[in-house]
């Protein structure tokens, strides 16, 4: 890698290695793109743990089946280029796009058809010494 | 008919996309046999109308989505930094979201649409809204739906006309 890079200092006539250019920008491009995806599952992993009741869990696990999957899948689209893999993961993509809401949807329905009440208004994160002082947090 | 050729040439690139056979005999015949028994039940269930195979919707709806995943990236940050603030200010709440859409598409794809933004999730369909759990106190104004269900309905081939932003394309 250093060689090339040596070699196209020094002839500044010869071309460009774009190939090699193009490979890197593709491992770059791919690479942020999944790390914004895996930040974004953490963050919803974090939300389920930290929301105070069902409805509000809901939303932070909606964060993982969004940005997180869909930007796992940019990142890889990338990563194949243009091959018979990356149309399949457009059609995975794509699909995610619809069926993840519905799936939501049918779990907050049936929430909301069982009767179960959602914890409304203004709600803070208890203070650390408040936690384990026994209202169960 | 012109139906049934739109949706025999979908399903034909769509098993090529899956399966990437091009020129094994055998295997190209089972996936003609295929489309054309997916084709001879949908004739047979009679359902070879505009609303199974809406070819004329596809980049309006595309177009739809790619607006749609900008404004999912956006709420992702918004929910994202409420999660991982220290504090996690959120402020619950139960709003009626009205419906415009004449069909149940319509009504369909905006429901999709609330729910797959982090953030908001319809609950219940009601006879002329929807119910949303809203996480964030700022996502709970109902003016701000009023683009997504108008786009939505346009998504779908309906005109939506609610303060004349943008008709029928």
């Amino acid at each position: 890698m250093a060689e090339v890079k040596h070699d196209a200092a020094a002839h500044a006539a010869a071309p460009l290695p774009w190939g090699e250019i193009f490979e890197w920008a593709q491992a770059f491009l791919s690479g942020g793109l999944i790390l914004t995806g895996a930040f974004f599952v953490i963050a919803g992993a974090i939300g389920i743990l930290r929301m105070p009741d069902f409805y509000t869990r809901i939303h932070a696990a909606g964060m993982t089946d969004t940005m997180g999957a869909e930007f796992i899948l940019l990142g890889l689209i990338v990563q194949s280029g243009f091959t018979q893999t990356s149309l399949k993961l457009l059609l995975v993509a794509f699909f995610l796009f619809i069926t993840s809401p519905t799936a939501t949807h049918a779990i907050a329905h049936a929430a909301h058809l069982s009767g179960l009440k959602p914890k409304l208004g203004p709600y803070e994160a208890p203070e650390l010494e408040d936690i384990g002082k026994g209202d169960g947090a | 008919m012109k139906y049934a050729l739109i949706l025999a040439v979908t399903l034909a690139g769509y098993w090529l996309t899956l399966s990437g056979y091009f020129h094994k005999p055998l295997i190209l015949f089972f996936g003609v046999v295929s489309v054309l028994f997916t084709l001879g039940l949908a004739a047979r269930m009679k359902i070879l109308d505009k609303e199974t195979v809406p070819y004329l919707q596809v980049p309006k709806t595309l177009s739809y989505f790619v607006w749609l995943f900008n404004e999912v990236v956006k709420a992702n940050v918004a929910v994202a930094k409420a999660v991982l603030s220290p504090e996690l200010k959120i402020s619950p709440s139960l709003i009626e979201i009205p419906t415009h859409q004449d069909s149940d598409i319509g009504k369909t794809m905006f429901a999709n649409s609330i729910t797959l933004t982090p953030g908001t999730v319809s609950v219940d369909m009601q006879e002329d809204g929807i119910l949303v759990h809203a996480l964030l106190s700022e996502m709970a104004n109902p003016d701000d739906f009023i683009e997504m269900g108008e786009r939505s309905g346009w998504a779908v081939g309906e005109t939506i006309d609610i303060d004349g932003a943008h008709k029928d394309g």
